[in-house]
């Protein structure tokens, strides 16, 4: 299963300001909004336009991660660098866009993890080996899950359209 | 058992004799609004018909609300190039409760839905903005949604997925004190619960205060709901709901009025005594840092923002004039004022408080979101705090990370206008 390190770690309330500054929201294309994530954390950002954060990194945070507006490059911008979102807890709108867009996420309500940890995700949960700590991934609702099994709700709408119009 | 207001709605919507808290629905949608994101719903929406040989039509063009206010009149030749994709789009697919960039008709989203009889009680409204919950105010189950959501109800005429959310009974009671509105109780509310207290829950507001609050003050209280997390925000419609509907927004047609169950039964309850609430500040850089504006008070303020779908109406702009008429805004602070619509402004205009305002120093700007989320105009400098009627403090929201946003009602802003500093109102005469 997936291995990475923690790249980022946040903490409790991480708004979609954060991670993705309004004056930013003109462009809305997934495949433009990944250059402005989290934009007003300067070096960050950078590590992440420079290519330095490996596909299958992690950024780990506490309650409420991506709350606040509805934007949802805020969720397609870390999709872009194919990072996994580890979180005590979402916002709502965040989780469902995340669902939408195919942001890999996970609730991990226990999960404890600092900058350069390696994690890795075993079915259910999420393996700290750097500290040698397990942490439960709380299950999404069956209907939650389906649209992350058809590939986003792209795809999701798509089929069932097609269902229902033959 | 007895069913919520919001269970008791999405029962009816779905056709159904009763739905239990957890339930996941697929709801038929009334009412569908977005704002500038329709240039990224237009995009996903092409997306899902793409290969499926369907003709790309939405659902129900009457049924779909499109409102430019997040960057009036565009402020970038990006944001000018959305804004004709999206007429066009809107042309080609006949949406009617279109609202451009014009004085006649346009304002921002969450003013002009209720002002022109877009919104009722009883109605599934989804819109690709968090502050969507304001809706709750006139009796609709209103939440937001992303904009990949938003193009498939666009596409199916239904939200998929919904899970019945448990709520919050809110009940206010006593007398709001003179200087303490509806925007203080919101924050006081927020502060209480948290920003994550009322996550994927409804708050159903209560009481005596809700019943005497005019709509006004009912679209503020739900408005902020979501900064407390809450999936939505919820008046049940009353003499004052249809009051509003009738008069202020022309609706002629029935309305479709219920209540909660007397033995509904509340994941919790929240009892207010809004006879001991006092002015409320949200401190930087979470909603929920809320103290009363004692422990604030003589905070030295470089900007004040009046306006915003929180705070842009009226009887807001009422208080602000009032205070500010014949005196003037303190040396070195800035005052920035956005009616929420141009039908506002147009009222200010004739009522004489935009020239109260004008003539007392602050700048009056076109309805829109302006400063509120740092896209437009009103930036912050480094190391500027700006005090705002507006609705979120988050770091950077103003546009600048190295600056701080308190939060406050339109009362409080005016009284600190003429100091420069925050001053509580019920000491300014």
């Amino acid at each position: 299963m997936a291995k990475g390190t923690v790249v980022l770690k946040l903490e409790n309330d991480i708004s979609t300001d954060i991670i993705y500054p309004g004056r930013f929201m003109a462009t809305v294309l997934p495949s433009e909004t990944p250059q402005f994530a989290f934009a007003d954390d300067k070096e960050f950002n950078k590590t992440l336009n420079d290519g330095q954060v490996p596909a299958g990194s992690f950024i780990v945070a506490g309650d409420n991660f991506g709350c606040g507006s509805s934007r949802e490059q805020a969720a397609s911008c870390i999709k872009g660098y194919d990072i996994t979102v580890v979180a005590r807890n979402f916002a709502r709108i965040f989780l469902q866009n995340s669902i939408n867009v195919g942001l890999q996420m996970m609730i991990c309500p226990e999960i404890d993890a600092g900058e350069g940890d390696e994690l890795e995700v075993r079915d259910d949960e999420v393996f700290n080996l750097t500290t040698g700590k397990s942490f439960a991934i709380e299950p999404l609702p069956q209907a939650r899950q389906a649209i992350i099994d058809a590939g986003g709700l792209i795809p999701y709408t798509r089929s069932l359209l097609l269902e229902r119009a033959g | 058992m007895g069913m919520t207001y919001i269970q008791k709605l999405l029962a009816r919507a779905c056709g159904r004799d009763m739905v239990a808290v957890g339930d996941i629905l697929e709801l038929p949608v009334g009412l569908a609004m977005s704002h500038e994101n329709a240039a990224l719903v237009i995009n996903q929406f092409k997306e899902i018909y793409r290969d499926t040989g369907l003709e790309a039509r939405v659902w129900d063009p009457d049924r779909i609300a499109i409102i430019f206010d997040h960057r009036v009149p565009a402020e970038s030749s990006k944001t000018a190039t959305n804004h004709k994709r999206t007429r066009e789009f809107i042309s080609r697919q006949g949406i009617t409760k279109f609202h451009d960039v014009r004085g006649d008709v346009g304002g921002i989203c969450h003013q002009i839905l209720p002002e022109n009889g877009y919104v009722r009680p009883g109605q599934v409204l989804v819109g690709t903005d968090s502050h969507t919950t304001t809706h709750g105010a006139l009796g609709a189950f209103a939440f937001g949604i992303g904009a990949t959501e938003m193009a498939a109800v666009w596409a199916l005429g239904s939200i998929l997925n919904v899970e019945v959310p448990g709520t919050i009974k809110v009940e206010v009671n006593g007398e709001l004190p003179k200087g303490v509105y509806a925007k203080d109780l919101i924050l006081h509310l927020v502060g209480l619960l948290s920003a994550e207290g009322a996550n994927f829950k409804v708050i159903e507001f209560h009481g005596s205060v809700i019943r005497n609050l005019p709509t006004s003050g009912r679209l503020v209280l739900c408005n902020m709901a979501v900064e407390a997390g809450a999936t939505a925000g919820v008046v049940p419609p009353d003499e004052e709901t249809c009051r509003y509907l009738r008069d202020e927004a022309g609706v002629s047609a029935e309305l479709d009025l219920f209540v909660a169950d007397p033995d509904a039964v509340y994941d919790r309850v929240v009892e207010i005594d809004a006879t001991q609430l006092e002015p409320q500040i949200a401190c930087p850089h979470t909603v929920d840092n809320v103290k009363p504006i004692g422990g604030v008070k003589g905070k030295k303020i470089n900007q004040i923002v009046v306006g915003s779908c929180t705070n842009g109406r009226l009887d807001d702009i009422e208080i602000v004039a009032n205070t500010l008429k014949g005196k003037h805004v303190a040396e070195g602070t800035r005052m920035l004022v956005f009616p929420a619509s141009w039908r506002i402004y147009t009222d200010a205009m004739e009522a004489g408080y935009l020239r109260d305002l004008i003539s007392a120093g602050a700048v009056v700007c076109n309805p829109g979101c302006g400063p509120c989320l740092g896209i437009h105009q009103g930036a912050l400098g480094d190391d500027e705090v700006a005090l705002a009627t507006t609705n979120r403090n988050f770091k950077g929201r103003m546009g600048n990370p190295g600056a701080e946003v308190y939060l406050c009602s339109p009362a409080v802003a005016a009284a600190s206008a003429l100091t420069g500093m925050i001053t509580d109102p019920r000491e300014v005469n």
